[in-house]
């Protein structure tokens, strides 16, 4: 008798790839738009033509008032306002720029100062000549050639903020998302991250504080940003790297602006987001590999008792 | 009252008290097997080792799962994900096994209808099967719902709609099955509860059944060959185990069983630790929320098929044909007419190509049921439905003119 198993096998795994291919990679390409990412070249921003100059950038910052609205703490600037009162204020806490220099791309940052409604994508909310005017106000030039004066102060936040090895997860994602996302699983609110309180008195003030924030938030978005905590699973990586380096892509009109991190530092903000919502991606790796391990084993072993019981068989 | 005298042995103990010589013969050494059967065979084997993955993953979930709509998302991503040790490899093991159990269901029902083992005294094995499949069914579902995801929600609520019965508008009875007027923390507490204690006890009865289904009639072969167990056995026995058509289940054909249970491992923890993402859908990492409809809202992908005869038509045509798939299969057994109980590409061309048709016709609906309902998507899922209905319509008829072979 001739053996057929084989082919009966091949037949099954035929149909079951097919049923696959069907309804995992077809479907979702039919579902979703693929965004290819344009490695965060910003290519429709100018490029800079100055060579900057730190020292002078630092004077810059100064007098163009980034400090009026923006702390620098490493530059020992604190924040004007606390983060609630800046949200009723700005409609949002601007970032603390410390580490703006390592985390946004040069290029888009001399875009930002200079037109922030443009470098963030939020034109179709914002319109001067109709007087609804970003609530970043953009800079004007001190007098000087204004090319120069911005490069200048992108040379001087580059020149406060950590060394690009020295970025953390945490740091990236605080400056970039943290002020509109909060990401539950890691402790993180818009206002900070909680600190665990003594007295539940304290804990549920801190709330109502969040609450607040996210009120005004929410009038500046028109809708409240979601909690990001499982994004990495909901949405995966290709989709919200390629969301942040430009939301209009793939959600049209959307109130989210394009931030203009640099490919690391959005490397460091997926790192993040893995974090929170992949925690245990690395146990997973390590014990996937003793499993599997053990389990061929297992099968050898199957394989060979089945060959030593069937010899009497035939 | 029997006699008990005392006990030679702990084994001689047991043996008066509860026969487990007799049982072991009866059950395993002399439960007789054909010989001329295919891995195929082994599938039940791993449809059980499949169900204690998903009831022992099931129970280490359960020690730390909160039924409430505020807690069960967290419970799940937070508590077993993040903090409980090796919490994430059990929710894995127990989403991928959910996914798998299906593709085994199905490899184990075509396998059958392709070798006509519902056939010949066989039809109470095919129908307790039948009812495992309604139950399995009932419990990913109700599984489905406990994460209370995005997809947990918009899916129970769809398909608790169903029962409104189109045109009938029978919402009362949508709202005693929802306990609320929206799919709420009434709705959770109930499907956990059926989940975790109604329906598994229910399998567990119904896996009792099939196996008792199963003891008489023995398995069927892939010749269709009718086989004198009583003789073949005791040519085995009398030492002729090369030339008896029978050996052992145990240790004979579960050694085979075996075999295949670990590659079938391999693949199954390939999946658990490498590829798990198809059997837990990224929407469901969305927290449930009554004010936002996902974009795509599509069942898993076991349920597709019957989702498709579903969706081409209007509501009240799309629910009876929904029912008819549902109930169809059971009736297998009594719709063939043909009197051959041998493998489909055997027994002429009509049954042939039906049976291959119907095959592939699933798959296509299967892959209508996720895609978009638009365009050219749309139409072939109509076609494919139509056609589903057909065959089961043509059955007897072609089946009663098949000649015996
Ligand atoms: C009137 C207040 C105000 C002033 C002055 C101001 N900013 Fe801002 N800035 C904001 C607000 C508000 C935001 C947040 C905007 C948003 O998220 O929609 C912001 C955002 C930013 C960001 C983050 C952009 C991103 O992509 O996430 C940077 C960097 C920044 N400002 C730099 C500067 C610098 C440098 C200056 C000085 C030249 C400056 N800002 C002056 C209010 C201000
Ligand atoms: C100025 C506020 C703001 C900042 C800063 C911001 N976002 Fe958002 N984000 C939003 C808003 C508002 C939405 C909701 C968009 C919508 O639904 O139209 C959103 C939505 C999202 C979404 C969901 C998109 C979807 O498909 O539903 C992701 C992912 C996201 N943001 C990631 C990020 C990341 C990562 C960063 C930092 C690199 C970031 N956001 C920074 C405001 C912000
Ligand atoms: C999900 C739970 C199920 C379990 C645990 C299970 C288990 C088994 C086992 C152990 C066998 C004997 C070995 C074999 O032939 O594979 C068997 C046989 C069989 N099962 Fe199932 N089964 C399940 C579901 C089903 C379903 C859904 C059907 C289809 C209606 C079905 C139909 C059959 C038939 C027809 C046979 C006899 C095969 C033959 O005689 O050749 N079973 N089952």
């Amino acid at each position: 008798m001739k053996n057929k198993e084989p082919i009966i096998l091949l037949v099954v795994i035929f149909f079951t790839l097919v049923t696959y291919y069907l309804v995992e990679p077809f479907a979702h390409s039919q579902m979703h738009k693929h965004v290819e990412s344009e490695g965060f070249e910003y290519a429709d921003l100018p490029a800079m033509t100055k060579t900057g100059d730190a020292a002078k950038g630092q004077e810059l910052v100064m007098n163009a008032g980034c400090a009026g609205c923006h702390s620098i703490e490493v530059a020992g600037m604190p924040a004007p306002m606390d983060a609630v009162m800046a949200a009723g204020a700005y409609g949002v806490n601007p970032p603390d720029l410390s580490n703006a220099g390592a985390v946004f791309d040069p290029k888009f940052l001399a875009d930002l100062i200079k037109n922030p409604a443009h470098a963030l994508k939020v034109e179709h909310k914002y319109d001067p000549a109709a007087g609804k005017m970003h609530p970043m106000v953009a800079f004007y030039g001190m007098g000087g050639d204004i090319d120069q004066e911005v490069a200048d102060m992108v040379a001087y936040l580059q020149s406060i903020a950590v060394k690009k090895e020295e970025l953390t997860p945490k740091v990236a994602f605080e400056t970039a998302c943290g002020r509109c996302h909060a990401v539950g699983y890691e402790e993180w609110t818009q206002i900070g991250e909680k600190p665990k309180f003594k007295h539940e008195k304290d804990s549920l003030a801190f709330d109502i504080k969040v609450i607040d924030y996210q009120d005004s938030l929410m009038k500046y978005m028109g809708k409240l940003p979601p909690d990001l905590s499982m994004y990495i699973r909901s949405r995966g990586e290709h989709y919200i790297s390629t969301f942040v380096e430009n939301p209009q892509n793939q959600l049209h009109g959307t109130a989210m602006p394009r931030v203009g991190v640099t490919p690391h530092s959005m490397e460091k903000v997926i790192e993040y987001l893995e974090d929170a919502g992949d925690t245990k991606r690395h146990e997973r790796e390590a014990i996937g590999k003793n499993v599997m391990i053990y389990i061929i084993i297992f099968a050898i072993f199957a394989l060979l008792w089945k060959k030593q019981v069937w010899r009497d068989l035939h | 009252m029997a006699h008990f005298t005392k006990a030679t042995s702990v084994k001689d103990w047991l043996n008066q008290r509860l026969a487990v010589e007799k049982l072991e013969k009866v059950m395993a050494s002399e439960y007789w097997i054909p010989k001329n059967i295919n891995f195929l065979w082994a599938m039940g084997m791993v449809l059980v080792i499949t169900f204690v993955l998903l009831l022992v993953s099931g129970i280490f979930l359960l020690m730390y799962y909160v039924p409430t709509t505020a807690e069960a998302f967290n419970s799940v991503n937070y508590t077993i994900m993040r903090e409980v040790d090796f919490g994430w490899l059990w929710r894995h093991v127990h989403g991928v096994a959910a996914s798998v159990v299906f593709l085994i269901i199905y490899i184990h029902m075509f396998t059958g209808i392709y070798y006509g083992s519902y056939k010949k005294g066989r039809e109470m094995i095919w129908i307790s099967g039948m009812l495992l499949f309604v139950a399995f069914s009932a419990e990913a579902f109700s599984g489905y719902m406990l994460p209370w995801g995005q997809m947990s929600y918009w899916a129970g609520m769809v398909i608790t709609n169903l029962f409104s019965g189109g045109s009938l508008h029978a919402d009362g009875l949508v709202e005693w099955i929802r306990g609320d007027y929206v799919p709420a923390q009434a709705f959770l507490g109930r499907f956990f509860m059926l989940h975790v204690l109604l329906i598994p006890v229910a399998i567990l009865g119904l896996i009792g059944l099939h196996f008792g289904a199963l003891r008489i009639p023995h398995v069927n072969n892939q010749d269709g060959e009718e086989i004198d167990f009583d003789a073949e056995a005791k040519k085995y026995l009398d030492g002729d185990k090369a030339g008896s058509k029978v050996m052992r289940f145990a240790n004979d054909f579960m050694s085979k069983d075996m075999m295949v249970v670990g590659v079938y491992l391999v693949f199954f923890f390939y999946l658990v630790f490498y590829n798990y993402g198809f059997a837990m859908d990224p929407v469901n990492f969305d927290p449930a929320d009554g004010l936002k409809t996902p974009t795509h809202i599509y069942p898993e992908w076991y349920f597709l098929w019957s989702y498709e005869i579903l969706r081409p038509f209007n509501i009240d045509l799309g629910l009876i044909l929904f029912a008819f798939a549902q109930v169809i299969f059971v009736l297998l057994p009594f719709l063939d007419r043909s009197p051959n109980a041998i493998p489909a590409n055997r027994r002429g061309k009509a049954f042939a190509i039906w049976f291959w048709l119907m095959l592939a016709n699933m798959i296509v609906l299967t892959a209508m049921g996720k895609l978009p309902p638009a365009g050219i998507f749309s139409q072939i899922g109509l076609v494919s439905a139509i056609l589903f209905v057909v065959q089961w319509i043509a059955l007897p008829f072609i089946t009663a003119r098949e000649k015996k072979v």
